[in-house]
């Protein structure tokens, strides 16, 4: 098996706290690899090292057998691609839907561009009804449609999902997922998901890293989760509180 | 004394738009007793809307209207203003969902307590002082001296959110409405600080209003629990029933979430009926 991803001793220093504390991670080609953990666990700010969104102060990332350097070139944007968290926050107020797909594309030099967008807004279940509309007037799950398109529309092999549901609804959420997973079976996409959610962890991912404080607690197979076999007591601590409140009598 | 603590009959919150009239509840009904009661709902289903107006913090542009809103026997839509601030905070009181911004970031949290207690009773500083220390204690925050002298920013998600159940709790309120009390907090504190309430609810005897979108937090948590949807009551069911919940809503609500242990691809969606918001 290929790693598409590897990641070795990565290290993430802001001032002086070690927001990454040496992490190692392998994703194999086509898989979905999950990462779970607490606010502060470092969970994000993994995947925004892989990005260049935050500093790596020490160790390697290869993607696609290529080591990244301090500087990412246009060909790994075309390769990974992320989804954010906060619908909200992650559109421009005041471009249209059609605006928001065109920019990577004039970023690339695309040529075909009225094709790939109408593509890309149907792939995500969105009709051409929605091309010229503002993210304003589009719900929360609609614009994290419009988000997962415009990640979608350069093709690449590599999704970043950080958080991609936690903003939506129960019911909304279980439609975004649906969609992911559906993108990923059509698209051969290999996902890197960052979610608080043991349980939406285990639906979408075959693999997964538990992580505390900037550091990885064990590797599990969604399998070994799920039969409850885990050999930290973090990670049991986590799987007994996604069960929700037990009242001890 | 009287068992209903609360009664809810036909509640209405209207608020005007540039394009007319919204309804954000209509028509809601359910009384409380010395309970835990669940409201649960998706975001715009009028679930904060109907505890922000029980509590009288429904913004003045609005309107609230009910055939009966009646605390203890009290009218709450009659009585002056006055007479609802001598309410709120003392016998009703309100958790809301994020301490970094119901917290005063100014003030320290020992303050903060203090500040609450004396608006409603007259007691002297040192008196306010050792009830506020003594309530940091019961929601279990293991330094309250420490505590009681730092400034909001200065504490995590969890433990200014203990900082504010002691807030509510310190005058000993018989209703207590929470809204979202655990969403803005990780898996385990939330349990946690559920705990927490759990304990001092007891205890003390309280109503509980638990408004949250998750219903099986919901579910484990409150004896009771109503379902809202579009404004409207859909469902009023006992928590340990509602494994056989009738309405097509709630049971795709509770179908929708992935469970660890059940395999379903793709999970079940929605299929929302324009006659449940009728």
């Amino acid at each position: 098996m290929t790693a598409k991803i590897a990641i070795q001793g990565l290290e993430v220093v802001f001032d002086r706290f070690r927001a990454l504390k040496g992490v190692d991670l392998d994703v194999r080609e086509g898989e979905s690899y999950g990462l779970v953990g607490e606010s502060g666990s470092g969970k994000s700010t993994l995947l925004r090292a892989i990005t260049g969104l935050a500093p790596a102060a020490s160790g390697t990332i290869t993607v696609n057998g290529k080591p990244l350097g301090k500087t990412r070139d246009k060909a790994f944007y075309r390769e990974v691609q992320m989804v954010f968290q906060d619908p909200y926050g992650s559109l421009h107020p005041r471009q249209t839907v059609d605006r928001l797909l065109q920019e990577p594309l004039a970023i690339h030099g695309i040529a075909d561009g009225e094709k790939r967008i109408e593509r890309a807004l149907d792939e995500v279940g969105l009709g051409k009804g929605f091309r010229f509309r503002y993210a304003h007037q589009l719900s929360g799950g609609q614009r994290q449609r419009v988000a997962i398109a415009r990640a979608l529309i350069l093709e690449p092999s590599i999704l970043l999902l950080d958080e991609p549901t936690s903003a939506l609804d129960a019911s909304v959420q279980a439609e975004v997922l649906n969609l992911l997973e559906e993108v990923r079976r059509r698209r051969k996409l290999t996902f890197l998901m960052v979610s608080h959610d043991l349980a939406i962890i285990t639906h979408m991912c075959e693999r997964l890293m538990v992580m505390q404080n900037g550091e990885a607690v064990e590797t599990l197979t969604a399998s070994q989760l799920i039969g409850h076999r885990v050999s930290e007591d973090y990670t049991r601590n986590l799987l007994r509180a996604s069960e929700g409140f037990l009242r001890t009598a | 004394m009287n068992d209903t603590l609360l009664e809810v009959d036909d509640l209405r919150v209207t608020f005007p738009t540039r394009t007319g009239l919204v309804q954000a509840v209509r028509g809601v009904s359910f009384s409380l007793g010395r309970e835990r009661l669940g409201i649960v709902g998706e975001s715009g289903s009028g679930k904060s809307q109907t505890g922000r107006a029980i509590m009288g913090l429904t913004p003045p542009q609005a309107e609230v209207s009910a055939k009966k809103l009646a605390f203890d026997g009290i009218d709450l839509l009659s009585i002056s203003p006055r007479q609802r601030r001598s309410l709120r905070g003392n016998r009703i009181a309100m958790i809301l969902q994020d301490p970094k911004y119901s917290l005063d970031p100014v003030m320290t949290i020992g303050r903060q307590i203090i500040e609450t207690l004396r608006t409603h009773e007259k007691v002297c500083k040192a008196e306010a002082r050792e009830r506020a220390l003594a309530m940091l204690q019961a929601v279990q925050i293991r330094d309250p001296a420490r505590v009681f002298d730092l400034y909001p920013h200065e504490v995590s998600g969890g433990m200014g959110q203990r900082a504010m159940i002691a807030m509510m709790l310190v005058t000993g309120p018989e209703l207590m409405i929470a809204d979202e009390p655990t969403s803005a907090l990780d898996v385990t504190v939330q349990l946690d600080v559920l705990k927490i309430l759990d304990k001092l609810v007891a205890e003390r005897g309280m109503g509980l209003i638990f408004i949250s979108h998750d219903l099986r937090l919901v579910s484990s948590f409150c004896d009771r629990v109503v379902v809202m949807y579009a404004g409207k009551v859909v469902e009023q069911i006992k928590a340990s029933e509602l494994r056989d919940a009738q309405h097509p809503y709630t049971r795709g609500l509770l179908n929708c979430m992935p469970r660890i242990g059940f395999e379903r691809h793709p999970l079940p969606v929605l299929d929302r009926k324009p006659e449940w918001a009728a």
